[in-house]
């Protein structure tokens, strides 16, 4: 049984390279729902990483006794509090101020990246360290905490049940994004919104207060990804610009999962293997960051399948990335 | 009908700037009966339903329901009176299934199960006899589908109030005729119903009691019954108005253009238009009238090379060569380099004629970019050009290089006329040019349209005000849905022909 423990141990390295990508594609899609293209994800999970690494650089240099729920707690809090705010810029200049949401965006991305490696450059300096890091490792432990039995039952364990809390709760958080678009009124009216923004205002719908909770929650949930790839995937300790191409990767997971938070799941995992693939594949050194492009690839593919076969459900929200502008009358 | 009012205007005014949309307006409408409200574009008609709809909200007046004064400030307040109101455009979501559409905005506390939504759609669409699959999205759908569905929308919310705006406008006769039939059954069961509407047919077919509207007032409501389409058109257009237009008796007319069996189609397999013949000579002016939408505009951009048609001819005798040539093997480029000039299109004036965002050069150098062999553009005559329109129209700008979008209105239209005329065309078409106007402006539009016809040009003109039409052309060619309906001598034709070929077609049915 040899192979199937090789097996599972690259699927559990797959799950833990996709769930940073599932927070970002989940929190995309409920933002691109409302018809709000939020490029502004890799610098908003990069803001929620840094407030998480904030708060518990803060807990962990307070003197007080290290107790693990709280640790988890305070730099969970702080990692939704500094995505909110960062999003909330957002939300404010396209939404109530109309500006272009592209440009936004992109603005906010190197401002989010900017502002992650200012203050961890500052931390870094803080604890006049001799290496570029910093380590939270009492947090990280915390945070990859898993179930105490996953270790007595072999592959199962490994593949199932060997996960810190975050890698559950993109998933949950998934199949509730999906269960609440599909099946309930607010997600007929966010779908709506997202659609045809003139014909929402005129059933009574306040697409203002839509985009803003939509495009609010998405942000915060996309900053855990963030979080969970200091935490949980990298234990705790921060590097600069040790995030990498994560961010842009969910927004590429969107559309290839035709904007369903439910397929968004197997397609986090699915390019996170294929991100991790090198390790399995018997290639130099110089081959990696092409075959770290594979997901890129297979997006395109994507896109072109999508384009080709003109499913109108698997298309685009309608208004995606068009300000709402009620007409006077 | 019983003898109830379900509905009351009283002393409705509204007005948007400086015009006047209704004065004074009192109406009246019974439980379970069917009101039509006639009048020409820009009466009033749909300004006063959308007040009873919550679009808009009166200025001055009160509106009653079931006898207690109602205050409607949102299509929310209204559907609380249970009144709702279908409109020309529809408000739907392509993506979703019609029972989405119908469910979308409500908000009753309900749990929410699309299942028991549909149930009750498929109720609601039994009792009146709608064909409609619930699940069908609206994407898949007709646009007689789609009006269905907006129907649901209204019925769905159980209105008893319902105001229909010109629902016929999109539909094939046979379409229209279910429609009616559907009318006829909800009045049955008790519905109050208005239906905007300027063909005098259907008038006369699906109504009770018809309200006439002039000019922003309520003219009178009869009874269907005990009048008569002559009767309805005159209480429609009012008495003949005096203008004062200059009119030259046209000289040396020769045919210029020649329009034969034209018919043109569009892409969801509406008859635009149908079998259109008439001809256009130079040296006058040949006014086209017709309800908006009958087909004015695609005539015009089929002459343009603009649209598609279907099957016809449209002969152009060539001045230079003295040649007959087909313009529908030519592309509008060809088209305009013959001299046939289209100008003005009123849906879009900036869209289609001149950029918003450019100057007054600019935009006289996207008719004259092609000449000159230069790699660099030639500035300086458009400069001149643009420097001696401004002068002659008494175009109001600060200068040449203000983008034309900062000018008003009128001044648009005259940069725009006087780039066409400018390339002194051979024919010349001008749809609306006077509309959205001031008196001045429409006077000088008049003149370079009398200038033109002086100058030998085939002046083609489309307008909506019959006085304005009377007075300016010399012959007006009625069209009524796509058809012609009669080419009349405006010299002597009188405002009620013309009011009357414009709701139907030969007079006839």
């Amino acid at each position: 049984m040899e192979w199937i423990t090789v097996i599972a141990a690259f699927l559990q390295r797959a799950i833990l390279q996709g769930t940073p990508l599932l927070f970002g594609a989940t929190g995309e899609i409920i933002t691109e729902k409302s018809g709000n293209l939020n490029l502004g994800i890799p610098g908003i999970m990069y803001v929620g990483a840094i407030s998480g690494v904030i708060g518990s650089f803060v807990y962990e240099n307070s003197g007080a006794d290290f107790i693990p729920i709280v640790g988890v707690l305070v730099a969970f809090v702080s990692s939704l509090i500094g995505s909110l705010l960062v999003t909330l810029i957002y939300c404010f200049l396209t939404i109530s101020l109309r500006a272009n949401q592209n440009v936004t965006g992109l603005a906010l991305t190197t401002f989010g990246t900017g502002l992650g490696n200012f203050f961890g450059g500052s931390l870094i300096k803080i604890t006049k360290s001799s290496v570029p890091f910093i380590a939270l490792t009492d947090t990280g432990k915390a945070f990859k905490t898993a179930l105490p039995f996953a270790k007595s039952l072999g592959w199962v364990g490994t593949l199932f049940f060997s996960y810190g809390f975050l890698v559950y709760l993109a998933v949950i958080l998934a199949i509730v994004a999906a269960f609440v678009l599909k099946r309930t009124r607010v997600g007929l009216h966010l779908r709506a919104v997202g659609e045809n923004p003139a014909t929402a205002d005129a059933a009574g719908i306040n697409v203002t207060k839509y985009k803003y909770f939509a495009t609010c929650i998405g942000g915060m949930i996309a900053g855990l990804g963030g979080l969970f790839f200091i935490m949980d995937y990298s234990m705790g300790i921060w590097s600069n610009n040790g995030f990498g191409d994560r961010g842009w990767l969910a927004i590429a997971i969107v559309i290839f999962a035709m904007w369903k938070p439910d397929l968004s799941i197997f397609a986090s995992y699915l390019f996170g293997g294929l991100y991790i693939l090198y390790n399995y594949l018997n290639t130099s050194m110089q081959m990696i960051p092409i075959i770290q492009m594979l997901p890129y690839v297979v997006t395109i593919l994507a896109l072109i399948l999508i384009s080709v076969r003109k499913k109108r459900e698997n298309q685009p929200p309608a208004a995606l990335g068009l300000s709402y502008f009620r007409e006077e009358r | 009908m019983s003898n109830t009012i379900a509905l009351q205007l009283k002393g409705i005014s509204k007005s948007f700037g400086s015009i006047r949309a209704n004065r004074n307006v009192d109406l009246e409408l019974f439980h379970g009966e069917i009101l039509a409200m006639l009048g020409e574009n820009g009466s009033g008609k749909t300004t006063l339903m959308n007040m009873i709809a919550g679009i808009y909200y009166p200025d001055e007046g009160q509106i009653f329901v079931d006898g207690e004064e109602a205050v409607i400030r949102s299509p929310k307040d209204a559907f609380g009176y249970k009144i709702g109101m279908i409109h020309q455009h529809f408000k739907l979501v392509d993506l979703f299934s019609a029972t989405e559409n119908i469910v979308l905005g409500i908000e009753d506390g309900e749990p929410y199960r699309l299942a028991d939504a549909e149930k009750r759609v498929r109720e609601i669409t039994e009792k009146y006899g709608f064909e409609m699959d619930p699940r069908k999205k609206i994407y898949n759908m007709s646009v007689s589908e789609k009006q269905t569905v907006e129907i649901l929308k209204v019925l769905y919310r159980n209105a008893d109030i319902l105001i229909l705006d010109e629902p016929t406008a999109v539909l094939t006769p046979q379409e229209t005729q279910k429609l009616f039939a559907v009318l006829r059954r909800m009045r049955a069961d008790g519905k109050s119903i208005i239906i905007i509407t300027h063909k005098l047919h259907e008038v006369m077919a699906i109504s009770d009691r018809v309200a006439v509207m002039r000019r922003g007032e309520h003219i009178a409501t009869v009874e269907t019954a005990e009048t008569n389409e002559t009767e309805l058109t005159e209480m429609m257009v009012g008495k003949k108005i005096s203008l004062n237009i200059d009119r030259d008796e046209p000289q040396g007319s020769i045919d210029r253009l020649e329009i034969r069996h034209v018919c043109c189609v569009s892409a969801e397999g509406v008859r635009l238009l149908d079998d259109i013949n008439f001809t256009a000579r130079a040296g006058e002016i040949l006014g086209i009238a017709g309800i908006a939408g009958s087909g004015q505009r695609e005539l015009l951009e089929a002459i343009a090379g603009l649209q598609q048609l279907e099957s016809g001819e449209i002969l152009y005798r060539n001045p230079k060569t003295e040649e007959t040539e087909e313009l529908r093997d030519k592309t509008p480029q060809q088209i305009r380099d013959l001299g046939v000039r289209l100008s003005f299109v009123p849906e879009d004036r900036l869209g289609m004629g001149l950029v918003g965002n450019m100057d007054i050069i600019d935009n006289m150098m996207l008719r004259s970019y092609r000449h000159g062999r230069s790699l660099f553009l030639d500035r300086k005559k458009p400069h001149e050009l643009a420097d001696q329109i401004i002068a002659s129209l008494e175009v109001v700008t600060p200068s040449a290089q203000t983008p034309v979008r900062r000018l008003s209105g009128g001044n648009v239209q005259k940069v725009l006329v006087g780039r066409e005329i400018a390339s002194s065309p051979t024919v010349l078409m001008a749809a609306y040019p006077v509309r959205g106007l001031d008196i001045n402006s429409s006077y000088m539009i008049y003149r370079l349209l009398n200038e033109q016809k002086r100058n030998g040009v085939a002046v083609i003109y489309v307008g909506e005000d019959l006085d304005v039409l009377l007075e300016l052309c010399d012959r007006i060619l009625v069209i009524c849905g796509g058809k012609v309906s009669g080419l009349l001598d405006a010299r002597t034709a009188t405002k009620e022909q013309v009011g009357l070929m414009m709701t139907k077609v030969g007079g006839g049915d």
